[in-house]
């Protein structure tokens, strides 16, 4: 769904030209009108009618993730090279925890970014979200850390869902009023980290609080969670499939089901022997961090609401054409003010990663910079700005890539300043790819 | 006025929908003086006019998204109140705007199902939408897509076309509106369409179309209904019409051809008519 057709330059140039044949194609087989809607091509689920139908979709711009994997793959190949370091099990442990609020930030964001609108004040409401899980765990109060937790993904969610009112009800873009709630909750956030005497800084003192990033699952856990979730993967995706083939839907052949299957298996063996080799320098440490499977839950679960729900299906549509989703019969306000609320419930989530990562909250976090790695995770994995186009998944990739960025470049010993340039350009070379790709996917309309 | 609806709602083969003496005010600009208007299940009836001649408001008054200012509507013989479009979708009047209101990011099958996707154990069951849409597109003979999973973004003129009535004729629509189908197409983009029209008259279904193109209408209407400056100028069957007259009354706003062609010389009523 990036509709990238690649992020190399060389290999983006043939892509170009297939893509002019093959429009030239479609133009003539579209006018000689031929009964193509049940021909074998398409629907009897065959691997070479499955491999066309990629195909055809790669060169007409829809390409997916692969431009992107390809770029991360070769981040990843360069690094190593040189800094053998980088794929030490210690240095892979520590990206995905590096990754994670980065990534739960860019969860937060598609949300409002698939609407076509933007949430500037994401970052600084995760940071409340945080500091009040931080002040309600605190000396003074010495809440649960559930139920601190709770306060505050439901302050974080309340701040969302008041933008989002703003938005829908005076009709403001929501880049003024989310600008206007940057600079207020800022103030907000000092506010909170300075509440019952705490001078600016609340620790993190709750262990299960400071484990949320921090700790790690036992090795018998991670083979547990692995284990299970890709035998429910693999049950869920052979029945939708085998259901889809049953009755004579459009989809993928057996055989793609099981390289599916396969490949989740694969990654998740991979990930588990990652995090359960030892990774300790002095005593023994091992296991999957607690981050991972909180991510992969906030995945699934977004991705589920999505693709599988009205709700899901009602927020593309409003990104794509919202007057047509209005004459549809869709309540826009309600929708839209719903995604706001989750920008904000994850944005907390975010915030309360990003609060154990540190230990604490202070009014130092900057929540400017955090939202627009924000915004940056989720364009650079392929979420459109203007709407409509975009998977939770793009996230994950995208702020992968930056944490990978930030990584490596500390380990080969660039100092900040080539850092930010670099990331910059990244995000630069994204978004140029998205626009070329764009162009060649519309030319045909 | 009333004369005539009495006759409409008592009368055996009542026309699907009657507009009865519809005025439309905006302030003070009348967009719409005394308009009748009958249409019938499976023919096609054209609206022609001018720019400003009302054509645009009239639909919109069918739509449920304009409250005409004066005059009654019947569906199947009896009155109702087109409030909003929703009302008028529960009825069966279902239009396919310019714009063909399609979201592009998404499939066929989702834009055939916008708004009332289908659902198992409250989640999409995208297996039976998707079964159904390639029922309905069969149906209607659209054979030129690819595959009903496609983005809407790489389809044809043509082919958008073809999904929005589509999407209309799925939802069991009994009256489809289309407002300048033809406008943006080629020429074989354009008789796919029309024949398209053709079909859905021939499924039973009222369709009343505008378009600005007499080569199209004369292509493919049964009835014309002429309209200047917010007045219905003429009712009639196509055979009354002529390209040459058709123009004439768009244009002067009188049945000067009838005068010229027709012997059954008539009051420019539809009510009357019958």
């Amino acid at each position: 769904m990036t509709d990238e057709e690649s992020s190399l330059p060389d290999e983006s140039e043939t892509a170009n030209s297939g893509l002019q044949e093959s429009q030239d194609q479609d133009v003539v087989a579209i006018d000689s009108a031929t009964s193509v809607l049940e021909a074998d091509d398409v629907s009897d689920g065959s691997f070479n009618a499955y491999l066309k139908g990629s195909l055809t979709k790669l060169r007409s711009g829809q390409s997916g993730l692969l431009p992107i994997l390809v770029g991360l793959t070769a981040l990843v190949i360069f690094f190593q090279l040189k800094n053998s370091l980088f794929l030490s099990v210690g240095n892979l442990t520590n990206l995905l925890t590096q990754a994670s609020y980065l990534v739960m930030f860019g969860f937060a964001e598609i949300w409002v970014l698939l609407l076509g609108e933007i949430d500037l004040s994401a970052g600084y409401n995760g940071a409340i979200g945080g500091a009040v899980m931080a002040v309600l765990a605190g000396t003074y109060h010495r809440y649960p850390w559930w139920l601190a937790i709770l306060g505050g993904l439901a302050a974080s969610t309340a701040i969302g869902a008041l933008v989002g009112t703003i938005v829908i009800r005076l009709r403001i873009p929501s880049f003024i009023v989310s600008l206007a709630f940057l600079l207020g909750l800022q103030g907000i956030l000092l506010k909170v980290v300075n509440f019952d005497n705490y001078q600016g800084s609340v620790s993190v003192l709750n262990g299960p609080l400071l484990d949320l990033v921090n700790g790690n699952l036992s090795r018998t856990a991670g083979w547990i969670l692995i284990a299970g979730a890709v035998g429910i993967y693999a049950v869920l995706v052979i029945v939708s499939d085998a259901r889809r083939r049953r009755s004579k839907s459009e989809g993928a052949p057996f055989i793609i089901t099981l390289v599916k299957v396969f490949g989740v298996a694969a990654s998740g063996l991979v990930l588990l022997l990652v995090c359960n080799a030892n990774r300790g320098i002095i005593v023994p440490l091992s296991g999957i961090p607690f981050c991972v499977p909180i991510i992969l839950g906030f995945l699934i679960t977004w991705k589920f609401l999505l693709t599988r729900t009205r709700f899901g299906r009602n927020i593309y549509a409003i990104g794509g054409n919202a007057e047509a989703a209005r004459r549809a019969g869709i309540n826009l306000g309600l929708n839209r003010v719903t995604a706001f609320a989750l920008t904000g419930l994850t944005a907390g989530a975010a915030g309360i990663l990003y609060t154990s990562r540190l230990g604490g909250s202070s009014a130092a976090v900057d929540g400017g910079q955090l939202v627009l790695l924000a915004v940056a995770a989720a364009v650079i994995g392929g979420v459109s700005l203007f709407g409509g186009r975009g998977k939770m998944i793009h996230a994950l990739v995208g702020g992968m890539i930056i944490a990978i960025i930030y990584n490596g470049m500390g380990l080969i010993g660039l100092d900040a300043a080539t850092q930010d340039i670099v990331i910059g350009l990244v995000l630069l070379a994204a978004v140029s790819v998205e626009a070329v790709s764009r162009r060649g996917s519309t030319v045909r309309a | 006025m009333e004369g005539g609806v009495e006759s409409a709602s008592k009368d055996v083969d009542q026309p699907l929908l009657s507009l009865r003496g519809i005025s439309k005010n905006f302030g003070a600009v009348e967009a719409l003086r005394e308009v009748d208007l009958d249409v019938s299940a499976g023919e096609v009836t054209a609206i022609i006019g001018d720019n400003g001649a009302g054509k645009s408001t009239l639909i919109k008054t069918v739509s449920g998204i304009l409250t005409p200012s004066e005059g009654q509507i019947f569906w199947c013989g009896e009155r109702v109140a087109l409030k909003t479009p929703r009302e008028a979708d529960e009825l069966g009047i279902s239009t396919v705007y310019q714009d063909l209101a399609l979201c592009d990011n998404l499939d066929i099958v989702a834009n055939m199902f916008l708004g009332h996707e289908s659902l198992r154990y409250r989640l999409l069951d995208e297996n039976a939408m998707e079964a159904a849409a390639k029922v309905t597109l069969n149906s209607l003979a659209v054979t030129t897509v690819r595959s009903v999973r496609s983005l809407v973004v790489s389809l044809s003129g043509g082919q958008r076309q073809s999904v929005a009535v589509a999407r209309a004729v799925m939802r069991d629509a009994k009256l489809v509106i289309l407002d300048e189908p033809t406008a943006a197409l080629g020429v074989t983009q354009t008789a796919q369409v029309l024949s398209l029209i053709r079909r859905l008259a021939d499924r039973g279904i009222a369709v009343l179309v505008i378009s600005h193109n007499l080569n199209d209408v004369f292509t493919v209407a049964d009835r014309l209904a002429v309209m200047h400056l917010g007045r219905m100028v003429h009712v009639g069957p196509i055979s009354e019409f002529t390209p040459q007259t058709a123009v004439e009354i768009i244009t002067t706003g009188t049945f000067v051809g009838a005068k010229a062609n027709s012997t059954r010389s008539q009051p420019s009523n539809a009510g009357d008519r019958q």
